[in-house]
């Protein structure tokens, strides 16, 4: 993979301020509790895998922490700003901060690749010659600067999640959310994509919050690292895992488990061992 | 139970009328507010405008045609058969020119805005949109408005024309009428109130249909089917509001103008 930087800039951030606080946060649809009392913290430069069986409500907290939804009840905070509070026009501002790539791509089908990834450039009227530099640098990241011109609806699944990683990072955001890159991918494409989270975390250090319910990226991402010479990742010694990275488990609308991977693999939680055998 | 069902539904209307009134006065509240998406407008005219003008001349000009065929035959019992091009200038312009415009648009592009914002909801564009930084009630719904109170503006004064010229087709190559009798009967019976009453309607029609689209494409719901869904009910509620619209809006002005 190249590296052709796409530097992320620490702009005006307190180094212990925490990237997502959220605070006690309840969400229901139509009469249904979908989330309760949810309280976490995902810390500058790290990485948080959620985990949890499909329809717990891991889409709803990633929506949450973009300020999509609003809670209920319960207070989020994104880099000290309160998102469950602010109205939508100082939202977006705050947006810019974040990337966020969704469960399937949720690419602009009437717009190429090019605008896709332009998208928010765009809508900053930044000058032309910029945006192209800047598409081919995110696109060389994903390693697809070749599909420039073409529609998502020519592009393989696996390279729609790419399009839409490189659409999230081209701003150089301060917070990564993935909502299910990998969901509905075969495996080599899945290692691809996860390969490329492993970059950005061990690269730029973004701060991410990852929703996945496949077992086998998230100890992907915490048992490699991406090694910059070789430019591919790589398996960290035996026994050793990422110190950045650590778990979040949803169940029923609850938070089941909130820790490090050594915790997690051995919880006596019933639920947690029947859910990682 | 049957209570308890009434008072879900009469919660669920109440909240949809809460959210069209929010969507609607969000999305042109933002006409004023930066940044402008000019461009968006002029390309939602075009598909809007430019794109409805074939099917507004075909039924405008079948609309005077007819009008004029089956009003000559009446008016001949009474012996006022020259009064046929002040009949049809009449009732294009007032009527027919402003209604029958607005639900073949309301046909047209309800639909086809329900469908392209529901389509873009149930696979989380618009989450994408608000993600990216963009408002979509400022990007996407308030063209669309714009741009359909603009154009069905001007296509009514296309379809009032064109009818008035089929009622002249009619009266003159098929009932033998004399041409200048027709056009000078026409003019001589307008009068500024029927003017601004055929085109105070376009304005309203307008509105209603590009914000019920909108409304019913910005509420989708439940995937492919979610969508055939608010595109049937954009162009049935549109159609509904524009004939509804119609009576309130020609009793006001026949109470201001008598006429």
């Amino acid at each position: 993979m190249s590296q052709t930087a796409i530097v992320t800039e620490p702009e005006q951030r307190s180094p212990d301020e925490p990237a997502v606080v959220f605070e006690d946060v309840s969400i229901g649809f139509e009469n249904k509790q979908v989330l309760s009392n949810i309280s976490f913290t995902v810390k500058q430069g790290e990485t948080r895998i959620l985990l949890g069986p499909a329809g717990v409500g891991k889409s709803v907290l990633l929506k949450l922490a973009d300020g999509l939804f609003r809670p209920d009840s319960g207070r989020i905070f994104v880099f000290g700003d309160e998102v469950s509070a602010m109205p939508e026009e100082q939202l977006f501002k705050l947006r810019s901060r974040i990337g966020i790539v969704f469960q399937e791509g949720a690419l602009f089908d009437s717009l190429t690749v090019r605008d896709n990834v332009a998208y928010r450039l765009n809508e900053e009227r930044v000058p032309e010659e910029e945006i192209d530099k800047r598409v081919i640098q995110a696109l060389r990241f994903v390693e697809l600067e070749q599909t420039l011109d073409k529609f998502p609806s020519e592009l393989s699944g696996g390279m729609r999640r790419r399009v839409a990683i490189a659409r999230a990072i081209i701003n150089r955001p301060d917070l990564l959310l993935y909502d299910s890159p990998t969901g509905g991918l075969d495996p080599i494409t899945s290692t691809t994509i996860i390969e490329l989270v492993i970059k950005q975390r061990d690269v730029y250090r973004t701060s991410s919050l990852l929703v996945t319910h496949r077992l086998q990226d998230a100890f992907t991402l915490v048992s490699h690292r991406f090694n910059r010479e070789a430019n591919k990742m790589e398996p960290l010694p035996e026994g050793q895992t990422d110190p950045q990275t650590s778990f979040l488990m949803l169940n029923e609308g609850k938070l089941a488990f909130d820790g490090s991977t050594h915790d997690l693999v051995h919880s006596d939680d019933p639920f947690i061992k029947e859910y990682l055998s | 139970m049957a209570i308890a069902t009434l008072d879900r539904a009469a919660k669920k209307g109440v909240s949809a009328v809460q959210e069209y009134a929010l969507i609607s006065g969000r999305a042109i509240g933002n006409i004023f507010q930066r940044p402008f998406y000019g461009a968006d407008i002029i390309t939602q005219a075009d598909i809007i405008g430019v794109g409805s003008i074939p099917i507004v001349i075909l039924t405008g000009f079948f609309t005077g045609g007819v009008l004029a065929l089956q009003s000559a035959s009446t008016l001949a019992q009474f012996g006022a058969a020259a009064v046929t091009g002040q009949l049809v200038a009449l009732s294009m312009i007032k009527e027919l020119g402003p209604v029958l415009t607005s639900l073949m648009v309301s046909g047209r592009n309800a639909s086809g805005m329900a469908s392209e914002l529901g389509s873009m909801m149930v696979t989380e564009q618009i989450d994408a949109m608000r993600a990216l930084g963009t408002d979509p009630l400022k990007k996407l719904v308030m063209p669309r408005i714009v741009a359909t109170v603009v154009m069905l503006f001007f296509l009514t004064i296309i379809s009032d024309a064109i009818g008035i010229l089929g009622g002249a087709g009619v009266s003159v190559f098929l009932l033998g009428q004399d041409s200048s009798q027709y056009f000078h009967t026409a003019y001589q019976s307008l009068r500024y109130a029927d003017i601004l009453q055929g085109l105070v309607k376009p304005l309203i029609f307008g509105l209603i249909i590009a914000s019920i689209g909108c409304y019913y494409g910005m509420t989708t719901r439940g995937g492919t089917q979610g969508v055939g869904r608010s595109t049937t009910q954009a162009v049935v509620w549109s159609s509904v509001l524009i004939i509804a619209s119609d009576f309130v809006i020609s009793r006001f002005m026949i109470g201001i103008f008598g006429r």
